[in-house]
């Protein structure tokens, strides 16, 4: 009785396990598959191309994947570092003054994660090529710094993370309202912000919509559309299909790496706010 | 500004440092949301007429129609068609990738169950894989030429099945998602599991309750508000679901560039450039999206936090 208990439970756990990591493992093996390779031996054996995938995905176009991957990298890296500052300033006032307006800006900013991407995408493209900002850097980092769900939770953060009799003292004794900000509630606030950049990041980093319609010179596009015109084009040569393989393999993996070192700040209660140690 | 703060503190409270603090996000709020909302809202009342033959400066100006972009939008069948195909895939993603990540959570929950660790990794991993990605890997997997799934059907000489057909391309759409989210939605429940005081199961397990029950009786109606919340974000995704649909395009003619409405917006504006009548489509999706979130909302404030199911 007691081991039936444990055993299927197990199992079923190990089984979405094995699901969710069936196409990473897929993606390990084709990589190493030549385009021959890739459409005629079975799924799981290895093949021998990984290296000549490399070198041929590295002379793409003269180098252009690791410009997509830095791309990337400067999209999701600086935007979600200022996203997460902005936010920690934002929900700290939001959380610990009250003041006329706050309820408003709170519900206006909270509707904000109800407005489809599109509805925004398609107006701010016009809007950004009115100013002549399209195509360029700005116009995908803008609209990424500003996240109505990062203040969000940013605000549950400061309002229990920071004790008030803390700020209240801080006050007492002088300290300028700016002071109080920086070198008290906001390294307060570090753990709740690191989450707040990691969904910041790996959002810009998946954002696919955006950079779709703001760009249009292949040179600044982050690495999902890159992939995504190369598949594309996989259509008429079909060699390229080893390409996306092989690049889709190599833009994974710095997320992951990020994602198993910072694993412990994704532990999150969305509802209190209370992060586990 | 004599604004009187009601403060229960003593001591003065600051009057000009919040609006300096929020000032930053408000300002780019009204730049990236207000202003192109308002826009959005500004062009679906509007359409260009063009004059004599359409050349030359002056001959296409923009002229006020009201309401006219939006009841053909309303009336459009291709539109209503893809908002019928957005809500088969819904009604197939949602329970099915709630339901996963419940029953994970409540495993992970569980104390004599092994591996528990490595299953919440594993399981949360493809939330680190960018949407498109993740397509583009199930995509091969789907393609007939490279499917496990048809090698494993041939070797036991059983029929292939084409997950991108026109029906399969629900399943097929449906399982990128749920293998996307089911992690996140797992770990969001967890967590709000954890945070549930322990002496209450133990109080149950004296009553001689096992732990199926404690899982059905107790910690499912006690998740009942985050499972409202996560309901919500999932239902709000799914509405939105535009890079994995147009990332599978090119692997299947069972998609079309039309497919979701959104799709339709994106062609509409840049296939067509007819703006007028994706901006008035956009209207309708950002309302239909506020109507289905306030209204589960209200729906399910009165019964979630109810108790028994």
């Amino acid at each position: 009785m007691r081991a039936r208990l444990g055993g299927l439970p197990t199992f079923v756990l190990l089984l979405g396990a094995a699901y969710c990591l069936f196409p990473v493992a897929w993606v390990l093996i084709a990589a190493t598959k030549s385009t021959g390779e890739l459409f005629s031996t079975s799924t799981l054996s290895v093949g021998s191309s990984l290296v000549a995938n490399l070198g041929e995905l590295h002379g793409y176009r003269g180098g252009v994947f690791w410009q997509w991957v830095a791309n990337s990298a400067l999209y999701a890296g600086v935007g979600a570092l200022l996203s997460a500052a902005l936010s920690g300033v934002t929900g700290y006032a939001l959380a610990k003054y009250a003041f006329r307006g706050r309820a408003l800006i709170f519900n206006a900013l909270i509707a904000g994660v109800l407005v489809p991407a599109v509805v925004l995408a398609i107006p701010q493209y016009l809007l950004l090529s009115k100013v002549g900002l399209t195509d360029t850097y700005l116009s995908v980092l803008l609209p990424s710094v500003i996240s109505p769900y990062g203040i969000y939770l940013a605000r549950i953060y400061a309002a229990a993370s920071v004790p008030e009799d803390v700020v209240e003292a801080a006050r007492t004794d002088g300290a300028s309202e700016v002071r109080i900000l920086g070198s008290i509630a906001l390294p307060m606030m570090v753990p709740g912000l690191v989450t707040v950049f990691l969904f910041q990041f790996v959002s810009i980093w998946n954002n696919f919509m955006l950079p779709y319609i703001m760009l249009a010179d292949d040179g600044k596009f982050p690495v999902t559309l890159g992939l995504y015109t190369m598949l594309k084009q996989g259509n008429t040569t079909p060699a390229l299909y080893t390409l996306v393989v092989t690049g889709s393999l190599v833009s994974v993996l710095p997320l992951i790496a990020l994602f198993l070192t910072l694993q412990r700040y994704w532990r999150i209660d969305l509802l209190s706010g209370a992060v586990k140690a | 500004m004599t604004t009187r703060v009601s403060s229960g503190r003593g001591g003065a409270a600051p009057k000009v440092a919040p609006y300096a603090f929020v000032a930053p996000a408000v300002v780019l709020f009204l730049l990236v949301f207000a202003l192109p909302i308002a826009y959005t809202v500004y062009l679906s009342l509007f359409r260009t007429e063009v004059k004599g033959l359409g050349l030359g400066k002056g001959s296409r100006s923009e002229v006020f129609v009201g309401l006219d972009n939006y009841v053909r939008a309303l009336t459009d069948s291709e539109l209503g068609a893809g908002a019928l195909r957005v809500l088969g895939y819904g009604a197939i993603l949602v329970p099915t990738m709630l339901g996963l990540a419940l029953v994970f959570a409540l495993l992970l929950d569980e104390d004599r169950v092994r591996a528990r660790g490595f299953s919440r990794i594993a399981i949360f991993l493809p939330y680190a894989v960018p949407g498109v990605i993740a397509s583009l890997l199930w995509g091969f997997l789907y393609l007939p030429g490279t499917s496990p799934l048809n090698q494993a059907l041939r070797e036991l000489s059983l029929q292939d099945v084409n997950l991108l057909s026109p029906t399969g391309i629900y399943f097929a759409l449906a399982n990128i998602a749920v293998w996307g989210g089911v992690g996140y939605n797992m770990v969001v429940l967890y967590t709000a599991l954890r945070s549930i005081p322990r002496d209450l199961y133990e109080a149950a397990r004296i009553d001689g309750c096992t732990p199926w029950q404690v899982a059905v009786r107790i910690k499912v109606p006690l998740l009942a508000p985050a499972l409202v919340l996560t309901s919500l974000f999932s239902i709000i995704a799914t509405l939105q679901v535009f890079a994995e649909p147009t990332t599978l395009a090119p692997l299947t003619n069972s998609l079309s560039l039309t497919w979701t409405p959104l799709m339709k917006v994106y062609q509409d504006a840049f296939g067509r450039g007819d703006l007028y009548s994706a901006a008035a489509t956009s209207v309708l999706i950002a309302l239909a999206m506020f109507v289905i979130s306030f209204g589960l909302l209200r729906v399910t404030r009165s019964r979630a936090f109810g108790g028994e199911r």
